[in-house]
């Protein structure tokens, strides 16, 4: 099913052929082996793609938002582990793009970015904050000489091993309070690493995600200038939603894809014979259009409002509800239009050496509700609601 | 309306320190007012000067300051004297 409406662009026509002619061919493989998609990963390296979002005044390319909602859809229709980890980093680029505020130490390395293609992995989740991203254990502390340190336990870390640099977020001193939070950029030759268990999951085994402690001693200029609060509202939080679920819609479209070329499959053996499966195909393709219709509209609504001068509609509790929305909504319907083509595949779905096997595709797409649990999202809303008025 | 905003904040922000000893300008949130907190200080504002803060004010910015919460409140009508 053909779902970009972006054409002409340079960057997804050769995001579009990493996908289908790297990504693509190495996905059984990295989900079997739980291995990071390194031909991949080295494929978008080689075309510069990593640095595609930071702005061109930074020397980067300066893709649009939009662009790179696609490129996560085109990676993640062919390896979901290409394409959550690609959306990861973006998310990652974005946040410290849009808030570095002038900020020498942070300008030059996006240039650094650009330059090196360094990949960028977050340390947003912690031991002991019961999920909520919006507070902090680990604090910035003072480690003599001028620099700080910091320990923190992450039970995640999304190829934690395989980046170069890390986004934490910390309490801004050893005193404040944990909303109090910071965004930090610790590069790879200031970080220790503790492994913390091992990584056999169900799905999205190409993330390679286990936790760690994480150490690090740094400059105070990698602190970034804008207190964390606002990343995190105007930025981390909406384009994360909405990125993964692009990743998780390109996961969708491919279970449709291939639940649609079973069923032609089986119309041309019986020409003109009553076809059971095409009618369950249909009903699959109703999800799989409000799916799009919801990721699509989100992006244009953060494009609106990202827009405006000063972004104050997206530091509104209005603006939250409603990315946190296309969070919990996506997240549960990817995973049902899943399950809906392996119900129009039968037998050949369930089997994952067929070209019809739904499995990876279903596995994956369960990961999506665990990405900040749903619950604790409700939980928010639920607060949120009580004195947000349009929603 | 600034003892009437401290007082809410008193009962409502669930601060480690006492209001009435922050400065007009200091930031609640660093003082330890949860965004969770901070919902339940807005429903007391509202309720105890009889307002409805629209969309646009539930903001971070507009509640992080007893300095804040008065002018978002003289910009709905309620004078000082409140």
């Amino acid at each position: 099913m053909s779902t970009t409406a972006i054409t002409g662009s340079a960057f997804l026509e050769s995001i579009r052929r990493i996908a289908e002619d790297v990504a693509k061919p190495n996905a059984e493989e990295v989900d079997r082996e739980a291995r990071l998609p390194s031909e991949a990963l080295a494929a978008l390296r080689d075309e510069r793609a990593l640095s595609s979002f930071v702005p061109d005044s930074l020397g980067g390319a300066g893709v649009s938002l939009e662009e790179i909602a696609a490129a996560c859809f085109e990676l993640g229709r062919r390896c979901a582990a290409t394409g959550m980890v690609f959306a990861m980093h973006q998310i990652q680029v974005a946040s410290i793009a849009r808030h570095l505020d002038d900020a020498p130490w942070f300008e030059s390395y996006l240039a650094d970015v650009v330059k090196e293609q360094r990949l960028i992995a977050s340390v947003t989740s912690e031991v002991g904050t019961g999920g909520d991203m919006g507070k902090s254990v680990a604090a910035v502390e003072p480690a003599g000489e001028g620099l700080s340190r910091f320990e923190k336990q992450a039970p995640t870390v999304s190829y934690g091993q395989h980046a170069d640099d890390l986004l934490v977020t910390l309490r801004r001193g050893p005193d404040a309070e944990p909303g109090d939070q910071v965004a930090v950029l610790a590069r790879a030759d200031q970080i220790e690493l503790e492994p913390k268990g091992t990584w056999d999951p169900l799905g999205m085994r190409g993330t390679c995600s286990p936790g760690f402690v994480v150490r690090a001693e740094f400059s105070p200029d990698q602190v970034l200038p804008t207190a964390f609060p606002r990343v995190s509202s105007e930025s981390m939080v909406p384009i994360s939603h909405i990125l993964w679920s692009h990743v998780w819609l390109g996961i969708a479209t491919d279970a449709f894809d291939r639940a649609r070329a079973f069923v032609r499959a089986a119309a041309r053996q019986k020409p003109g014979q009553p076809l059971p499966a095409a009618q369950k195909l249909s009903h699959v393709m109703s999800e799989l259009s409000l799916l799009r219709a919801e990721v699509g509209l989100a992006l244009r609504e953060f494009g609106e409002m990202s827009a405006e001068p000063g972004r104050e509609r997206l530091s509104t509790m209005a603006s939250a509800l409603r990315f946190n929305n296309l969070k919990i909504a996506s997240s549960e319907q990817a995973p049902s239009v899943c399950r809906g083509a392996l119900g129009v595949c039968g037998i050949v779905g369930y089997k994952n050496d067929s070209p019809f096997s739904i499995g990876r595709h279903l596995r994956d797409s369960m990961s999506a509700v665990l990405m900040v649990a749903n619950e604790r999202i409700h939980e928010t809303n639920a607060s949120l609601l009580l004195i947000a008025k349009e929603v | 309306m600034n003892e009437k905003i401290r007082s809410i904040l008193g009962e409502h922000a669930r601060m480690p320190s006492d209001p009435e000893s922050l400065s007009d300008h200091a930031d609640l949130y660093e003082a330890g007012m949860t965004s969770h907190a901070s919902v339940n200080v807005m429903l007391a504002l509202e309720d105890a000067f009889d307002v409805e803060f629209p969309d646009r004010m539930l903001t971070r910015s507009v509640f992080e300051s007893v300095a804040a919460i008065e002018s978002a409140l003289n910009e709905l009508g309620i004078g000082a004297a409140a």
